[in-house]
């Protein structure tokens, strides 16, 4: 790995706990009291400064250590995590960012804050408290009692305990102990596995971080790394801890099978001891679970499993011809071992939308004091997973309509309780799965869409004409035509038009879609419908006039033949009973200009988007296939009716049906049906 | 190809024939050539671009410019080719088939021997045509493949 690799990896790594950091500050605001949040912040903090000062950072690795030591008089319980401390840790936050992004810019923004986190926590405790803890908290005058015990498996991983003990003794003087207790028979004995403790007496003045520092890159569970200050400054406090001290070191010297005990012990005597053990085994876990892979390797993968299940669609149509039964097992076995590979595949590239919810609360926080409006936010469905790729498109679209949401949407506090509700506006993201869609919606209860502003509006950029009918859903979908605003006044935050014309767009690009439900004076909720997936999906593949056609197969609902009383077209009349109720259907012989003579027994695939169904007729259902989905290039992309294309086991080509739009245009003609029936 | 292309001295190019017309596309953007293979039609795309084909597993679109040059359309007999071409357009890369009647040679027309689109007299859009060449004592009709594709894009 060479360097720059390396500075990389720190930087996306740093990138993600920033955020961790992030998350934690914002969910600390609102349970303070929760001293578990208080330590995953702490957590985080304190590998980015480990890492940061390893690669070099030091200006970032240094401000995160001050920050770190202003910060602890939370996690000791002294100072409450007040909106205004936590607020100065979101900016603390952003200059770390800062910091780790171009670590040679100048550094001079930290003080300020540092000063200003300096007080917030100086407010909340007692001055003189303060002053005579805060040494003791971090620093001991005299020295540490360190004692550790190496995970077995550690000298077979290359672990040195020689040299984590001159690095200790780089400190100051020391007092090296070897701790015999865990040695077993020389029968038992494992060569490479490590039996050794170590209790070394440290006489240095030395910050306790600079000890955890060494054991950085050990996972050791709390019982086997326990730092304590010594005693020799003679104060109460460690007066009291000597004597357990010594205990301790027997019970770990003596009797180390015995971990239960050790570890109670170990938790519950020191801080130090509490504070390490969650960082190492927030360790374990990134390194035994988790695998940082590049996202372009995944996207070959994906690429190599989709020319694998066009190739294994070509083997089974050979086979299907065959006569050869070896051939026809592998090739079954073959279709079999594809289909996992592509979900497994799938699966790796699904990424829970709770990845992006997280940002959205430091958004709404930011938003909420820039704009002094009390905002509630709400998030639910963060397990909801969709590919990697649409996570990362959507974030900027999703930022804007929280933005609008947030400004235009919410009243102010003042307006809001002029109209009887809660000062307090509530914002709810969330995100569920509906069929092969996700739903995604953003909910506030502001005040509403003003249909007639909209109009009005519309009318006068010359979108509509002044006395056109108009559905208020189409009105709404105006909202997203380039270049249209009603916000009466220009914030710095929106209201310049531009925006919602790219968020449909990147919303379209994705194959999705994007809907406006809003009730005047109490709620807007914009609801975005994507595709669970980009690369591979089921399809049933079905024949109109000679041409193949896909229909993605999780918005399909059923299958039925079109009963001939249906099948005399009559304008108008275009729909079908099943079960009761009406469904509207779509002839795509029609719809697709086919001359070739129509079969005798047309079918009906029905299909759904949400709440809406629609049929399309078709000649012929010839079955499921595995769709590998290939987008169209832009000549095609003016094309509605079609999401995309597909390869089939012959070799040629099947345009994909995009029902999104297809139902779209059923309820159109269900609607132009409706008002030919008014007409008439 | 664009601007560098006509201040060198000669373009290498792969001439096609088209009706009783010859067009050179520039070998530089010509990835391959097909024997037909199975289209697939696009209903309702324009017609120009009227189908898909399957290109050693991509999707490509197919483009007759018989249609943009005002020619009858006609059924592929064993000269027609596919000439596959990958071209810049707004940034992307584009990959296309185009129809050839039939598909002659990779020859050097010399930069001097350009002619400018006549403005009248022609029966084809002239933004469509770099220019004319005379080679051979024939003429060679050099398209505009990317304002072509950019304007069949924004259709």
């Amino acid at each position: 790995m060479t360097m720059t690799d390396a500075n990389e990896t720190f930087r996306t790594e740093a990138a993600e706990l920033l955020e961790t950091l992030q998350a934690g500050l914002m969910e600390l605001k609102q349970r303070p009291a929760d001293l578990g949040l208080v330590d995953s912040v702490f957590r985080a903090l304190h590998t980015i400064k480990g890492s940061g000062a390893m690669f070099g950072y030091t200006a970032a690795a240094t401000f995160v250590h001050e920050f770190e030591t202003v910060f602890d008089g939370v996690r000791k319980g002294r100072t409450p995590a007040s909106p205004a401390l936590i607020r100065i840790a979101l900016g603390a936050c952003d200059h770390i960012h800062a910091l780790i992004q171009s670590p040679d810019a100048s550094t001079a923004g930290g003080e300020p804050i540092l000063a200003a986190l300096r007080q917030a926590v100086g407010d909340g405790a007692d001055e003189p408290v303060d002053a005579a803890v805060e040494p003791s908290a971090s620093h001991s005058a005299s020295g540490w009692k360190v004692r550790f015990r190496l995970p077995s498996d550690s000298l077979v991983l290359g672990t040195n305990p020689v040299l984590l003990l001159e690095e200790l003794s780089a400190f100051g003087s020391c007092d090296v102990r070897a701790l015999l207790g865990g040695v077993p028979e020389l029968g038992a004995l494992d060569p490479e596995a490590s039996y050794l403790g170590w209790e070394v007496t440290l006489r240095a003045d030395v910050p306790r971080e600079s000890i955890e520092d060494v054991f950085m890159f050990l996972s050791m569970p709390s019982e086997d790394l326990v730092i304590a200050p010594l005693d020799a400054a003679g104060q109460d406090t460690t007066g009291s801890l000597d004597d357990g001290d010594d205990e301790n070191i027997d019970s770990v010297g003596n009797a180390v099978p015995s971990k239960p005990r050790g570890a109670a012990t170990g938790a519950g005597r020191s801080d130090g001891g509490n504070g390490a053990s969650p960082a190492r085994s927030f360790r374990i876990d990134k390194a035994g679970t988790s695998l940082r892979v590049p996202a372009d390797r995944l996207d070959s993968l994906m690429d190599r499993v989709g020319e694998l299940v066009i190739a294994q669609a070509r083997l089974s149509q050979l086979a299907s011809t065959s006569t050869d039964q070896n051939l026809k097992s592998v090739a079954e076995d073959m279709e079999r071992l594809s289909a996992s590979l592509r979900d497994t595949t799938m699966g790796i590239r699904m990424v829970p939308i709770g990845s992006l919810f997280g940002r959205f609360r430091r958004l709404v926080h930011d938003l909420s004091h820039d704009l002094g409006k009390e905002i509630d936010f709400v998030t639910h469905g963060e397990e909801t997973e969709l590919d990697k790729t649409m996570i990362e498109q959507l974030a900027d679209p999703l930022v804007h309509l929280i933005r609008n949401a947030a400004d235009h949407g919410l009243e102010r506090p003042d307006v809001r309780l002029a109209n009887g509700k809660s000062p307090t506006g509530t914002l709810r993201l969330s995100a569920v799965y509906a069929g092969a869609e996700v739903a995604i919606s953003i909910a506030d209860d502001g005040a509403g869409l003003d249909a007639e502003r909209i109009r009005a509006k519309a009318a006068e950029a010359g979108l509509i004409a002044a006395d056109q009918p108009i559905t208020e859903p189409e009105l709404f979908q105006l909202v997203f035509h380039p270049g249209f605003s009603t916000a009466r006044e220009v914030t710095a935050l929106s209201g310049r038009g531009v925006g919602m014309d790219v968020v449909k767009k990147t919303i379209e690009g994705l194959r999705g879609s994007i809907e406006i439900a809003s009730t005047r004076g109490q709620a807007t909720t914009v609801t975005l419908r994507l595709p669970l997936t980009l690369a591979i999906i089921d399809g049933l593949l079905v024949r109109v006039g000679d041409g193949r056609y896909t229909i993605p197969l999780a918005a399909v609902e059923e299958c039925v033949e079109l009963p001939p009383e249906a099948d005399i077209a009559s304008k108008g009349r275009s729909f079908l009973n099943v079960r009761g109720a009406l469904v509207p259907f779509l002839r795509l012989r029609d719809l697709f200009g086919t001359d070739v003579p129509a079969d005798l027994h047309p079918k009906v695939v029905i299909v759904s988007s949400g709440e809406t169904r629609v049929g399309l007729v078709v000649d012929q259902i010839i079955g499921n296939n595995q769709t590998v989905i290939k987008q169209l290039s832009t000549l095609h992309a003016g094309l509605k009716n079609f999401s995309g294309a597909t390869i089939l086991g012959d070799g040629s080509v099947a345009l994909i049906l995009d029902v999104l739009n297809l139902v779209g245009s059923g309820q159109d003609s269900d609607e132009s049906a409706r008002s030919i029936g008014r007409a008439a | 190809m664009n601007a560098t292309a006509t201040t060198r001295t000669a373009m290498r190019a792969l001439t096609m024939r088209l009706d009783d017309e010859i067009l050179a596309i520039e070998a530089e953007s010509v990835r391959e050539i097909l024997e037909v293979v199975p289209i697939t039609r696009v209903p309702n795309a324009p017609e120009a671009v009227f189908g898909l084909i399957n290109v050693r597993g991509s999707v490509v679109p197919l483009c007759d410019f018989r249609v943009l040059f005002k020619m009858d359309r006609r059924d592929p007999t064993e000269d027609t080719r596919i000439v596959v071409v990958d071209v810049q357009l707004n940034g992307e890369r584009l990959v296309a088939g185009l129809l050839a009647d039939k598909v002659h040679e990779v020859v050097d027309l010399d930069d001097s021997a350009r002619e400018p689109v006549p403005r009248v007299g022609m029966r084809w859009p002239p933004d469509f045509i770099r220019g004319i060449n005379r080679h051979n004592d024939a003429f060679v009709i050099i398209p505009n493949v990317e304002t072509i594709f950019a304007t069949l894009a924004a259709a």
